[in-house]
């Protein structure tokens, strides 16, 4: 175990430029919906252009807080490839009535969109080195951008390896890409579900198990994980089972949020405000307090 | 004292004339006033709106307003009300959409602008502005609301010659002696038949005011009595907080069988956070109109005492009083210094006299030390 007075101390990676209007931080800015695409039945990927035609750039594992007229706002990691910011891409599952109203939305229809906001994944850390990502369900979504950048800069890394779990068949995110990117022979993409009907050929079982097996080296890696916090935690044990030394796996945290710029308080975690200082942590960072319950 | 500063007197009848001079110069007037048994910060018009003749006497869930045997302006401490109140008001609208068709416009809700002469400001709570302020304007993002009033303000800070029965400043380093952060601060002194206000200039917006009154130089023994009356406070201090390894304490003590004692008490009502100087949380409503057509986002003070703060798809992640009571404590003395290099509390001890059921902060970080089982092995060399 981490000693717990240190590990409070190191933040994450460096943190990014603020991208978001400084004058007024709680302004959101208009954006229009150009696509929505059905990923799951219950999850969709929305194509924002902005109103004003200046693009969102943002780095893998960022987020933005998105407004529904009225409703309300919700914050949501950017699921698109930051080396083409614009449609701006969000991917987010309907749960809430914020995202259900998100998911409803047609083409043509307008959102406000504050961002982007938090810190990104180690990349730059990450290269020279393999690369395992381990995602759960919609955990997927977050990791996208990071995917994307690791393929478009592939030579600067060592083996890549992406360990996508989802609940059921029905509940896999981007399908047609985890194929294509499963063809390629740069890239290790291992898919599980937690369980499905006799007509799944593909592996059952939580993705943390796959771990274990997975093409990396262990004490050359680099771990990007997204998902659930008992996935993560079940992850970072096997990750420091295989030998994957705790300040090179990285988590991406989630907790209720109503500001994104550290005013509200609501995100806090430990010393830790998830907006402003995550919302990717390297483990080291949060062991003493990720264990305990109803932090 | 400020070294360099000048010392006037300003006898009590000439008082007015400050309020006077402030209210020529723009500022709105907020200030202590009796309203419903109770000292309030409040709209002022002007010296004879101070509580005269009243002071408090605060314990742990009570708070009692009482008659003086003198006729201080300033003879009480502190009451439900703080300045954040100003400057980071309960209720704020942040924007206002409007939908025609497609199409969505988004208007700021400033200017925030209110010029506030803060008359009363303790030394404590002028610590507590400086907790705020490091909030609100200290990180990458700035709040454009705190920054307006805050910049706006004009503070006439009141050394204190009495404490509270719930007091403890001088444990957290923040007080009795107001030091710096205020324009002016005034000493009340009754003494030998006389009441009298000595003047200390902060700024040079202070020094200006004070040109414009009736003072004149203040004597040795003047200043001599000044200070006795902040000792006085200093040797009365209700409560004591032992801040020796405060933050490491709570660090190492998330998981102590105390939360759940302190949970039997605790009704979660989120009082202590209400009244706390220091407490930033806020949320977001979200209202339209009738006709579904213009919007508005708005701003209010929260809470971690309430089970919707931490909530998150499935249910909130502190679901247990424990929990809460936990995460407040733990924030305001030990991860508040991570997050902005001070604790968040300055003794001010609202918290523990507008408990209902009496919890007092001072009393449970002392139960939790009997409970602490003392500090971890020392790190081994950084490994995990």
């Amino acid at each position: 175990m981490t000693p717990l007075l240190e590990a409070v101390q190191p933040r994450s990676a460096e943190p990014v430029p603020a991208a978001a209007s400084l004058a007024d931080p709680m302004l959101p800015r208009p954006f229009e919906v150009r696509r929505v695409q059905a990923e799951t039945y219950d999850t969709y990927t929305l194509e924002l252009a902005p109103a004003d035609g200046r693009p969102l750039r943002f780095r893998p594992g960022q987020f933005n807080m998105l407004y529904l007229f009225g409703v309300g706002e919700v914050a949501i990691s950017i699921s698109g490839d930051p080396g083409r910011p614009s449609p701006l891409v969000h991917t987010l599952r309907a749960v809430g009535a914020v995202t259900r109203g998100l998911c409803a939305l047609k083409k043509g229809d307008v959102v406000g969109v504050r961002g982007p906001f938090g810190n990104e994944w180690p990349l730059d850390e990450a290269a020279g080195h393999d690369v395992v990502l381990v995602a759960g369900g919609i955990g997927l979504a977050p990791l996208r951008p990071a995917i994307y950048r690791l393929l478009a800069e592939r030579k600067r890394f060592g083996r890549v390896v992406l360990l996508s779990g989802s609940r059921s068949p029905q509940d896999i995110l981007f399908r047609h890409e985890l194929e294509r990117w499963r063809s390629r022979f740069d890239l290790e993409v291992v898919v599980t579900v937690d369980y499905a009907a006799g007509d799944w050929n593909g592996l059952v079982g939580v993705v943390t198990t796959l771990i274990p097996r997975a093409g990396f080296d262990p004490t050359d890696t680099v771990a990007l994980a997204c998902g659930p916090e008992v996935m993560m935690r079940f992850a970072t044990r096997e990750l420091e089972r295989r030998g994957v030394p705790t300040e090179r796996i990285y988590l991406s945290m989630e907790r209720n949020m109503k500001c994104a710029v550290g005013f509200c308080g609501h995100c806090q975690y430990g010393p830790h405000f998830i907006c402003k200082d995550g919302p990717i942590f390297p483990y080291r960072a949060i062991a003493p307090i990720f264990e305990i319950r109803e932090v | 004292m400020r070294e360099g500063s000048t010392m006037n007197v300003l006898e009590r009848d000439a008082l007015d004339l400050l309020f006077t001079s402030l209210k020529e110069r723009g500022f709105t007037l907020v200030g202590p006033t009796v309203r419903e048994r109770a000292i309030v910060y409040d709209e002022m018009f002007s010296a004879a709106d101070l509580p005269w003749g009243w002071t408090d006497r605060q314990e742990a869930g009570t708070y009692r307003l009482e008659r003086r045997a003198d006729d201080a302006a300033f003879g009480f401490t502190v009451g439900p009300h703080a300045w954040k109140r100003f400057l980071f008001p309960p209720v704020q609208s942040l924007f206002r959409a409007e939908r025609s068709g497609s199409k969505m416009a988004l208007r700021p809700a400033g200017p925030f602008a209110a010029r506030y002469a803060l008359i009363g400001v303790r030394a404590c709570e002028l610590a507590a502005i400086d907790r705020q302020d490091k909030v609100f304007l200290g990180g990458t993002y700035v709040d454009p609301v705190y920054r307006q009033r805050r910049e706006g303000a004009f503070v006439v800070a009141v050394q204190c010659g009495q404490a509270g029965g719930t007091c403890f400043c001088a444990s957290m380093g923040t007080g009795p002696r107001a030091g710096s952060g205020f324009d002016l601060a005034l000493t009340e002194v009754l003494e030998d038949g006389r009441h009298w206000f000595l003047v200390e200039e902060g700024s040079e917006r202070g020094t200006e005011v004070v040109a414009t009154l009736p003072v004149r130089a203040a004597t040795e023994e003047e200043i001599a009595a000044a200070g006795r009356a902040v000792e006085r406070a200093e040797a009365e201090m209700g409560r004591t907080l032992d801040t020796e390894g405060l933050r490491e304490l709570f660090l190492r003590n998330y998981e102590n069988r105390h939360w759940d004692r302190v949970a039997e008490r605790c009704l979660g009502c989120g009082n202590c956070t209400m009244v706390c100087p220091t407490c930033f949380c806020a949320t977001v409503d979200d209202v339209t109109d009738l006709a579904g057509q213009a919007a508005e986002r708005v701003r209010r003070w929260d809470s971690c005492f309430t089970i919707d703060f931490s909530y998150l798809h499935g249910g909130s992640v502190r679901s247990s009083i424990a929990a809460r009571y936990r995460q407040w404590i733990t924030h305001k003395l030990a991860t508040w210094t991570d997050q902005f290099g001070a604790p968040g509390c300055v003794g001010c001890g609202r918290c523990i006299t507008w408990c209902p059921v009496g919890i007092d902060l001072t009393e449970e970080t002392r139960a939790l030390r009997a409970l602490d089982h003392g500090a971890p092995a020392a790190p081994q060399g950084g490994a995990s």
